[in-house]
């Protein structure tokens, strides 16, 4: 076998493969040699050529000789075949049928479930040792998030409810001109702001801010095996990174959730002031009369209740975090995702409740 | 001085189903610098985590002293673990506290010390490490081999009996490894502590190592144990006189 000429990356197609077809239906073949003293120029392409030529030749059973081959090449030839290919170390393609799949998903549910549930456990044994005044964490600790996602949120839930106020507003405000009830309006903003919009819009506001940083930072110190290290220091990783951060949040949604009740009425009174002619003492009598404490105190539950969710959905999907980078970015994802699922399940189930209670 | 610190009996570790290590069976003497050897993936950091208690056995038992480390409860346990003190490959820092704070939390946590002793001690053992002054700098600012060695004043602060190491010179240059090796050994006579460490750094095996055991990732057990420069010559297993001489000799 000869070879001529340039047998580097991109430079041809090299017929290697037609040759080997062609070698195929020459079972007298014994012996192969190669003569490669018009060959020019080299790379692994030509490499990757040689090694497809010696491997059919195995199969086939015919003897190669490469003492005729370049120095270097064979050099390369000793190191690529020096570690036999370990067997079943390539991954096998199979294909899954779809039982299989669902079968799967089925028990990689019970599984997640098992983890929420003990997570859960985990979580109520820690709350108890914090109330003993047993559970520790570091003060400074509770502060920095207090700080995070309180304050540090402001811009941002302001925008949000605000436009929500204002949205809530125009929708409302074309139905009710349909019956010349435009001063309804503000019962309409307020009460959907404070016993449902503003709660939710801050639950999910959070669950994509805090929530997936929750992850992350924990995911992260995962990875770098912190938590470990603080485990053999003999804290309680549970105590110390997962209860100051929930405590945060119970105390700031809450809060949170009061000002964006109080911006997004703004916003309803931008677009009642503005478009609909309806004076702003007008806008806030209504807004006194139609709404009461009781609603307020509706959608502060709420807050609380969802802060609650977001930092254990933050927290369980650090917790659990991989030991890659990717599995961070899917921590953080998962944690967004946990979070709004909880928050909208629980949203629904509260306000079916109250509704039967007749809160 | 032989006296046995921690005590290995027929210990199992697999994760699930799967095995990583069978029937082993070693003891780490009182001063010992033990080394924990094999190729890699053979399971060696996994057993330090059995050995620390992050990882239950899943058959046999582990001995600290006279007690069985999983067959007390759990405030015993946590006090035959206050003995030991671990440093992680990475120096495992808490990354949003300075070297002083990280260093000072474990004293906190297990000592009735005021602020002012704490800190004394914090700088004290920042300067065994050779890192006096840089008590009020993040890990992120300092370097890799300074994060490791801040991680081993943080291993330290409650003067432990027993220090553990997972590869203590992986991306370390040689003069801050050798530096490292100068330093375990300066704890181990100074302090009177035993130094269990995973390693495969020959040259620091050979320079410290008192005693060891050898983990095989074919046959999933141990081949070997003892004195590594001893094993070097008296070894007739092949596998360990090749990883031992890092040549492919018989």
């Amino acid at each position: 076998m000869s070879f001529y000429g340039n047998w580097t990356t991109g430079s041809f197609s090299s017929g290697v493969e037609e040759l080997l077809l062609r070698l195929d239906n020459h079972p007298k073949i014994k012996k192969l040699t190669f003569s490669t003293k018009k060959l020019d120029d080299w790379d692994s392409f030509f490499m990757a050529q040689l090694i497809l030529i010696m491997d059919f030749a195995k199969r086939k059973k015919i003897t190669i000789d490469t003492k005729s081959l370049p120095k270097g090449i064979q050099g390369l030839l000793e190191l690529a075949y020096s570690v036999p290919e370990r067997e079943g170390a390539r991954k096998q393609k199979k294909k899954t049928s779809w039982i299989e799949l669902i079968g799967n998903s089925l028990l990689s549910a019970k599984v997640e479930l098992k983890n929420l549930v003990t997570f859960l456990g985990d979580l109520i044994q820690s709350s108890f040792s914090l109330i003993k005044g047993t559970g520790r964490f570091r003060f400074v600790d509770l502060m920095t998030y207090i700080q995070d996602c309180g304050p540090a949120s402001l811009p941002i839930v302001s925008l949000i409810s605000f436009l929500v106020g204002l949205i809530l507003a125009f929708v409302g405000a074309l139905q009710l001109s349909l019956f010349g009830a435009q001063m309804y309006l503000a019962d309409l903003v307020g009460l959907g702001m404070t016993r449902e919009m503003g709660a939710l819009m801050v639950g999910i506001i959070m669950a994509g801010r805090t929530g997936a940083s929750y992850a992350a930072q924990i995911g992260t110190m995962n990875v770098n095996s912190e938590i470990d290290a603080l485990k053999t220091m003999g804290f309680n990783p549970m105590e110390f990174l997962v209860m100051p951060r929930m405590l945060a949040l119970i105390l700031v949604m809450p809060l949170l959730c009061l000002y964006a009740d109080f911006m997004g009425m703004l916003g309803g009174a931008a677009v009642a002031i503005g478009l609909f002619d309806i004076s702003s003492t007008e806008y806030w009598t209504r807004t006194e009369l139609a709404v009461q404490l009781k609603d307020v105190l509706v959608g502060l539950f709420k807050a609380s209740i969802f802060g609650i969710l977001i930092a254990y959905s933050g927290c369980i999907r650090g917790m659990q975090c991989g030991r890659s980078a990717s599995a961070v970015g899917d921590a953080a994802t998962s944690a967004v995702v946990t979070g709004i699922i909880f928050i909208v399940i629980s949203d629904s189930l509260i306000t079916i409740l109250f509704n039967q209670l007749g809160i | 001085m032989t006296q046995a610190c921690i005590t290995i009996k027929k210990m199992t570790m697999a994760y699930g189903d799967f095995i990583i290590q069978r029937d082993l069976d070693f003891k780490i003497n009182q001063g010992d610098i033990f080394v924990i050897m094999g190729g890699s993936g053979c399971g060696k950091s996994t057993l330090m985590m059995h050995l620390i208690g992050m990882i239950v056995p899943s058959k046999g038992d582990i001995y600290y002293g006279k007690e069985n480390l999983w067959g007390s409860n759990a405030s015993n346990q946590r006090l035959l673990l206050n003995k030991t003190g671990v440093l992680f490959q990475s120096g495992a820092l808490l990354s949003s506290m300075t070297l002083g704070e990280n260093i000072a939390l474990p004293i906190a946590e297990h000592t009735e010390l005021n602020k002012k002793n704490i800190q004394e001690i914090v700088d004290y053992k920042l300067s065994l490490v050779g890192l006096a002054g840089f008590s009020d700098f993040y890990p992120s600012e300092i370097s890799g081999g300074m994060q490791k060695r801040a991680g081993l004043a943080r291993a330290m602060a409650l003067d432990p009996e027993i220090l553990f190491f997972d590869e203590p010179s992986a991306g370390l240059d040689p003069i801050s490894s050798k530096l490292l090796d100068d330093l375990i050994l300066s704890l181990r006579d100074n302090l009177n502590a035993t130094i269990v460490m995973v390693t495969h750094e020959l040259a620091s095996i050979f320079a410290i190592g008192s005693n060891s055991v050898f983990l095989d990732p074919e046959s999933k057990t141990m081949i070997a144990e003892g004195d590594p420069k001893k094993l070097l010559k008296t070894s007739q297993d092949e596998r360990v006189i090749k990883f031992l001489s890092r040549s492919k000799k018989k």
